[in-house]
């Protein structure tokens, strides 16, 4: 008998319901510091979480000790008097829509390919720009959820990844430039071209120092700016979690327009090997396309099973979980609606305006009530329609559903990024800028 | 508690005949508490317990590193193989560590009122007091509290025959309280944390009581004018500073191998007024940041980094310090066994200066009072920081509150731009910090109050 199904089995013996949650990894990242190889490194991590239902309450325990099997479940024996109110049965066993989310080519890629990997791009870039100091990791990382509970599930599922993130830093008589760009995929990279030439273009629209356009203008966000900026308030209230603890504006909303008519944004975890994707999520229901807001209108939340039942609602499947913790609703893929204007067009409409690229201190603000706010850490002023030089020491203010809903255009091209979000770029306005000087 | 001879000698083992410049050996074992109200409702109790090691190899100027659960000691003559094998295939020129003498110790936690002897029921029933005070006032809507306790011993030891053992217990909770009206949403928190004391998370029940009432006065505070200010910021908030905006930047990492940066953070420049001092050390006792070896087995110390107004030092691990040709400083760290350590601060503070309070307030016509932490973050000479409470100051007097602010700016200039230093030094040990993916590290921060002329604030 496996160490899981020996919890289970004892953990059954002593409770109503028992789920065993068991997530194994191999990471092994490479780092480069200042344009050289730095280090190798290989991460092997296991840990197992166990949630017991007895008498209608959760108690739950976690380990990371293989020899123990009888005092993890006596840890989560422990916590159950004290433990919340499960308002949720387990899932039996289900059927489970095929997601590949496993490339064996990862597994196999030598260590060496990844060096590889990152000193042609560090020397691609230094060739055309010098001076500019690299920081580049690659990571190769092969991981195993397995999650059995005492209704009879038993599902395991296996992702690859391989990712590679570049920052650059252009440092001048104490002004300083921050450039960078990444891309993570379930299978081995073959290219660093693209990666490059964003880098590329980020540096030469940072050449030129420019006055920031100051009060409220119309502002491009490009999609890492949405990623990690504009996103995290809308996706917080979305979130059942924020839902059901009564702290989402979004509450008793469900069919109203929120936002202008040509935002869409959908979870999908089944969109074949995408980094988030999934079969099941973390408490074994099956994965699903979940649309949040189409034509500007709020369809709904994302739960695990405890805040559906709180909320009176069907899981969406969205549980995610580290073994050390209880599930909790997350989004999985993020994939904002494409719009139907060019880049070039939808830049082009801004007469006076900032594009924002990269933020810094981002979530500090009122994320509960919708509101963003950010230093600019990379970001261009826009004058008659084109990127005319790079802006520093500038804050972007604003709040998410109004800033939506001052939506002046959305691009037909749309980017991956950091794997979890597909996401056109938008240009809106309602949003503050303010600058030094 | 006695070490397992089987390890130990397993351990002594694995470090010889390794054909490697250097290599280090942590095996770390942790049991774990955490309490989570969200709401009403008590919506987590967990206990935990782990066990996981990590061997560190430098080979040729290169590092290898390996972590992994299964700490068998048969195991580690491979592990360490395995680290040697990848840092083989990084270095290429010298492996540069500062000297440091062997050290062999055995540190027991510090613990003046231990938690795991607080039974699970009363951590309950305590929070639960806590949740009551605060759902007490109205207009709260939401609520968080999070209650983390956690045991940590660690076994360092290297190639150079240091051999420690080392144990902690870190306490922790936040309380955060949301009122709302409409769409309108406003948070309050506090975070308190302490090294071995769960004496510090009683008593709370009136300042919960404060942060829901002040949530709740948000609702109806107005918002401040963009628009550069004076601000005076608490304790709190200039210890949050100083750590994000300067303390980031004087960790020898990002610096050694950038000429550019190292021009710019060059000892013997001045960075402000004769008034202000930053120190940053893990040898100040009883704080979160405090310990006796870091996890190269170097001895804490304490560390002037700028002393009247000159940059005088900076943050380092052996190889920054062997590499920049300074003394080593005690501050590499890893979060976990799963990381290797890297630079990073400990306790960091602002000495007290010779003004009170009233000096300060005295003569600010129109600013901003500042207090409380929210978040922060740092890009070198960027700076971006929250204030959990900002209030008006007309003509000396603090005056009405306002919403959340924010406060940004050029780090170089901002610190010249300190003007005032107060002789109320105090310590907010809740924050645990993030670098390079290793989060979150338990650390202090500390200041007086201090003020800074002409600060870029934005409010919501």
């Amino acid at each position: 008998m496996s160490f899981l199904e020996d919890v289970l089995e004892r953990a059954q013996r002593v409770a109503d319901g028992a789920e065993v949650f068991a997530v194994s990894s191999a990471v092994t990242p490479v780092h480069f510091t200042a344009n050289r190889l730095k280090a190798v490194q290989e991460q092997q991590t296991w840990g197992v979480g166990l949630r017991i239902i007895k008498g209608g309450r959760i108690g739950f325990a976690s380990t990371t000790r293989q020899d123990d099997p009888q005092g993890l479940v006596a840890r989560a024996q422990e916590t159950l008097p004290l433990g919340p109110e499960a308002s949720f049965t387990l899932p039996g066993p289900r059927e489970y829509p095929a997601v590949p989310t496993y490339d064996p080519a990862v597994e196999a890629l030598p260590v060496r390919a990844l060096i590889d990997l990152g000193q042609e791009a560090i020397e691609r870039l230094r060739g055309r720009w010098p001076e500019v100091l690299w920081e580049c990791r690659l990571a190769k990382a092969v991981t195993t959820v397995t999650l059995l509970n005492s209704q009879g599930l038993s599902a395991s599922a296996t992702h690859s990844l391989v990712s590679l993130t570049l920052e650059g830093s252009q440092i001048r008589d104490g002004d300083m430039v921050f450039v960078a760009e990444a891309v993570v995929s379930c299978h081995p990279l073959r290219d660093v071209g693209e990666v490059v030439s964003s880098l590329d273009e980020q540096l030469r629209w940072a050449q030129r120092l420019v006055p920031a356009p100051q009060g409220e203008v119309p502002v491009v966000f490009t999609p890492r700016a949405m990623a990690g900026l504009v996103l995290t308030p809308l996706l917080t209230g979305l979130n059942g979690r924020t839902l059901v603890r009564k702290a989402s504006p979004l509450e008793g909303k469900v069919g109203q327009p929120i936002v202008d008519p040509r935002f869409t944004l959908v979870d999908d975890p089944t969109i074949p090997y995408a980094p988030g994707a999934r079969a099941f999520d973390a408490e074994g229901v099956p994965s699903q396309r979940t649309p949040l807001i189409e034509g500007g209108v709020l369809q709904g939340f994302l739960f695990d099973l405890q805040t559906a039942a709180l909320a009176k609602a069907r899981s969406t499947g969205s549980a995610s979980r580290s073994p050390a913790t209880l599930p909790s609703p997350s989004p999985s893929v993020v994939v904002i609606g494409e719009g139907d204007t060019s880049m070039a067009e939808a830049v082009g409409a801004v007469s006076r305006g900032l594009m924002v690229e990269g933020v810094l201190g981002a979530g500090q603000g009122n994320v509960l009530g919708g509101d963003f706010q950010a230093n600019v850490l990379l970001g261009f002023r826009v004058e008659g329609g084109e990127v005319v030089g790079r802006v520093k020491d500038t804050m972007v203010s604003g709040n998410v559903y109004q800033v939506l809903q001052r939506l002046i255009a959305i691009t037909r091209e749309r980017r991956w990024v950091w794997g979890w979000l597909l996401s056109p770029t938008l240009v809106c306005g309602g949003v503050t800028v303010a600058a030094k000087g | 508690m006695q070490i397992d001879t089987r390890l130990r000698e397993a351990i002594a083992a694995a470090l010889h005949n390794h054909g490697a410049d250097y290599v280090e050996v942590r095996i770390e074992e942790t049991e774990a508490t955490h309490l989570l109200f969200r709401g009403r409702e008590l919506e987590e109790v967990g206990r935990s317990q782990g066990v996981a090691g990590c061997v560190r190899a430098a080979v040729a100027g290169g590092w290898g590193f390996v972590s992994f659960q299964d700490c068998n000691p048969s195991l580690l003559r491979e592990r360490v193989a395995t680290a040697v094998g990848h840092a083989r295939l990084v270095g290429r020129e010298r492996t540069l560590l500062a000297p440091v003498p062997p050290v062999e110790a055995q540190i027991p936690p510090r613990l003046l009122k231990d938690p795991r002897l607080v039974p699970l029921v009363e951590k309950k029933r305590l929070l639960e007091g806590y949740n009551e005070a605060l759902w007490g006032v109205p207009g709260v809507q939401s609520s968080t509290i999070a209650y983390a306790e956690t045991w940590r011993r660690v076994i360092f030891a290297n190639s150079e025959g240091s051999f420690l053992q080392q144990e902690r217990v870190d306490v922790a909770l936040r309380v955060s309280a949301v009122a709302r009206q409409g769409g309108d949403v406003q948070q309050v928190g506090i975070s308190v944390g302490s090294l071995g004391d769960f004496g510090v998370v009683e008593g709370l029940e009136g300042t919960v009581r404060e942060i829901a009432r002040k949530a709740v006065a948000m609702l109806s505070a107005p918002s401040v004018t963009p628009g550069h200010y004076t601000v005076l910021l608490d304790p709190v908030l200039a210890g949050v500073f100083i750590h994000e905006a300067f303390g980031h930047l004087s960790e020898a990492d990002h610096v050694y191998e950038d000429p550019r940066l190292q021009q710019i953070m060059v000892l013997g420049r001045c960075f402000g007024s004769p008034l202000l001092n930053v120190v940053d050390g893990a040898a100040v006792p009883g704080l979160r940041g405090s310990y006796a070896y870091d996890d190269e087995g170097v001895a804490a110390q304490k560390t002037y980094l700028i002393r009247e107004g000159v940059l005088v030092g900076r943050l380092h691990s052996r190889e920054t310090a062997a590499r920049m040709g300074e003394q080593p400083t005690g501050n590499a760290r890893a979060v976990s066994a799963a990381f290797p350590p890297i630079v990073r601060m400990t306790n960091t503070f602002i000495e007290p200066g010779p003004h009170t309070l009233e000096d300060l307030l005295g003569d600010i016509r129109d600013g901003i009072y500042c207090k409380n932490w929210y978040g922060g973050m740092t890009s070198m000479e960027q700076f971006t920081f929250s204030a959990g409470e900002a209030y008006r100051i007309r003509n000396g007097r603090i005056e009405e509150l306002l919403r959340p602010v924010m406060l940004t700016g050029n780090l170089f200039t901002t610190l010249q731009n300190i003007d005032g230093i107060a002789n109320d030094l105090a310590f907010n040990q809740g924050g645990g910090c993030g670098k390079g993916g290793q989060f979150p590290l338990p650390v202090s921060n500390g200041s007086p109050h201090i003020r800074i002329r002409d600060v870029l604030v934005v409010g919501r």
